[in-house]
This record gives C-alpha cells, structure tokens and sequence, in this order.
C-alpha cells in the first residue's frame, strides 16, 4: 500500500496523518500540495482535517476547486481509496464525492474534545477490522460538524449501509444528549455507495498512539493497510 | 456595460438554522418578542460586466450554482441593477 496526504492552504493535520501512515502503520507515505494537477500512483488519498482556505465562502467550497481535486476524482473514480477527515470530509461534501452539507454546530460553538462513536458497518475498507456495534474514543474538532440531508438522502444512506460512525453513549447508544453538533442521525461518518470514499468528522490520527493517551483510531488505519 | 448583482442566501426552509434560534432568544431575553422566526442568511455584491441583462443574469445564475451557494442547504434570490 502507498499513500499520500494532500495539503491544502489551512490544513493543519497532515503531519499528524503523515505521521500515522509513516511511523505507526509503516505506510510508504508522501504529501502532494494542492496545486498539483495529479497525483503520484497511489492506493490512498488523505484529506486532512484543518481550515483549508480559512473555511472562507463555506467549510471546503474554495478546497475544492484546487488543482488536485480533479485527479483525486479520478482516483475515487477509479475504485481507489480516498478518506477525509473532518475538513477532508467537508470538501468531499462540497465536491459532490459524498452527499449531504454541514451546517454549523447546533451549539454554535467550535467543539474540541474526545467523543465516542458507534461502529455501524465493518463492509468498508476503513472499518474491516472493527467490531460491528462497537464503541471507539475519538477527538473531534469542528465548528462546522452538524451533518445535514435531505430524506431521500437519509433513506438512501440507510438502504446501502453506508452510515459508518454514529455519535453514542460508551455503551453504544443513541440519543441527542450524546451528539455533539446535532447531525442528522447522529452521523460522525459515511461512505458513498461505491464504498471507497469515506468521510468522518471526528479524528483518528489524533487517537492512535498510546503517548497520544488514545488509541481507538487505529483500527481504522490497520483496516485500511490489511485491505490494499 | 456594468451591472450590479446583490444576492441574498438563506438557508432553506427544511434546514434548521442554529444562529437564527440564538439571535430569536437573545431577542427574546432582551424583551423584542414581536419577531416569530428569524433566519440568518448571506448577502453578495458583485459588479459585472455584461452585453445586457439576459447575460449579467446567466452569469451571477451561475457563479451562485458552481460556488456562491450549496443548493443541499441554501436558496438564493438575486436583483440586478445597471451602472
């Protein structure tokens, strides 16, 4: 497997994903700026999370016409892998790669703290080596994390198993005092419908390493190196 | 010739707006209750170049569907005005 880590102006947790292909999973692992017009051969594409372009206009509207864009589309397109991680997941939105908008957090507050999260699909290269209904410990860090469709959207999500992350009590369960930002269905994540784009708010990289004092995140990342 | 494009964007009806509520009750604790509802949009100035009216208006149309607004949650209306 090789990865790469795309660096927008504003991303600010691209060395921390960096260091999590590079040093923890042992990952040959590059960074691609944003103004190149492709992308070096690849299994993995990360958007990490950040404040690309300063979130003007909307959270990832300007991201996402960066050169690079075009060739990580054509990645996605290709059945490649490509993961965006809070802002990453943002631009994906705004890119049309997963559907659905962020709106601001029901609090209006920027949130930064450790949340739990209910495994909901392990059919995803990201999630195959969790446990189905499982919890994990996670940091989120957004304004802008408030997960929003229409009820087609919703329906549709639901049809095709592709919620994959689902804010929760430590015992799995649901319930709006436990959602952070008030997302629709408590969605911390999904995938589209091809299965090889994810997108999650909250932040692994920043939960798999034991000096980091959580390591819940790292079955995501050894899910994603058992699966290429 | 130069024409002005003012654009109001709102966030749908169906999308809950979390800054209207807030304003709506700081209203309220300040004593205005006479507002019901209250949303809280976005508003553009552009100034553009165009042959007439017809084009100045297919080109904000556009600018506000490929990146002014996100058509899941916004709606747009817009004026224009010759300069």
């Amino acid at each position: 497997m090789k990865a790469v880590v795309v660096v927008f102006p504003g991303s600010n947790c691209d060395t921390d994903c960096f260091n999590v292909l590079k040093d923890v999973m042992k990952v040959p692992v590059e960074f691609v700026w944003h103004k190149e017009g492709s992308l070096p051969d690849c299994d993995l594409v990360v958007l990490p999370g950040g404040f690309s372009y300063g979130d003007y206009l909307r959270t990832g509207a300007i991201a996402r016409f960066s050169p690079v864009m075009q060739a990580v589309k054509q990645h996605a397109d290709s059945g490649r892998l490509v993961f965006g991680i809070c802002n990453g997941f943002q631009i994906l939105l705004e890119a049309g790669l997963l559907p659905g908008a962020m709106l601001r957090n029901r609090s209006l507050q920027f949130i930064c703290k450790p949340v739990t999260l209910r495994v909901e699909t392990v059919k995803t290269a990201f999630t195959q080596k969790l446990t189905q209904g499982s919890v994990l410990e996670i940091p989120i860090a957004h304004g802008e994390g408030n997960y929003y469709c229409d009820d087609d959207t919703y329906q549709r999500l639901a049809d095709t198993d592709s919620v994959v992350f689902r804010y929760a009590s430590e015992m799995g369960v649901l319930g709006d005092e436990f959602n952070p930002n008030g997302s629709r269905g408590h969605i911390a994540g999904i995938v589209n419908e091809r299965r090889n784009v994810l997108g999650m708010m909250p932040h692994p990289e920043r939960a798999s390493e034991p000096v980091l004092s959580m390591t819940d995140g790292l079955g995501i990342w050894q899910s994603l190196a058992g699966a290429l | 010739m130069n024409y002005k494009a003012t654009v109001n964007v709102t966030l749908k009806k169906s999308v809950l707006d979390p800054q209207g509520k807030t304003v709506l009750h700081a209203l309220e604790a300040m004593g205005l209750n006479q507002a019901r509802d209250v949303r809280v949009g976005k508003y553009f100035e552009l100034i553009l170049d165009a042959a007439g009216e017809k084009e100045a208006g297919d080109h904000v149309r556009t600018m506000c569907d490929r990146l002014l607004i996100n058509p899941v949650i916004e709606d747009y209306t817009y004026k224009l005005e010759k300069l």
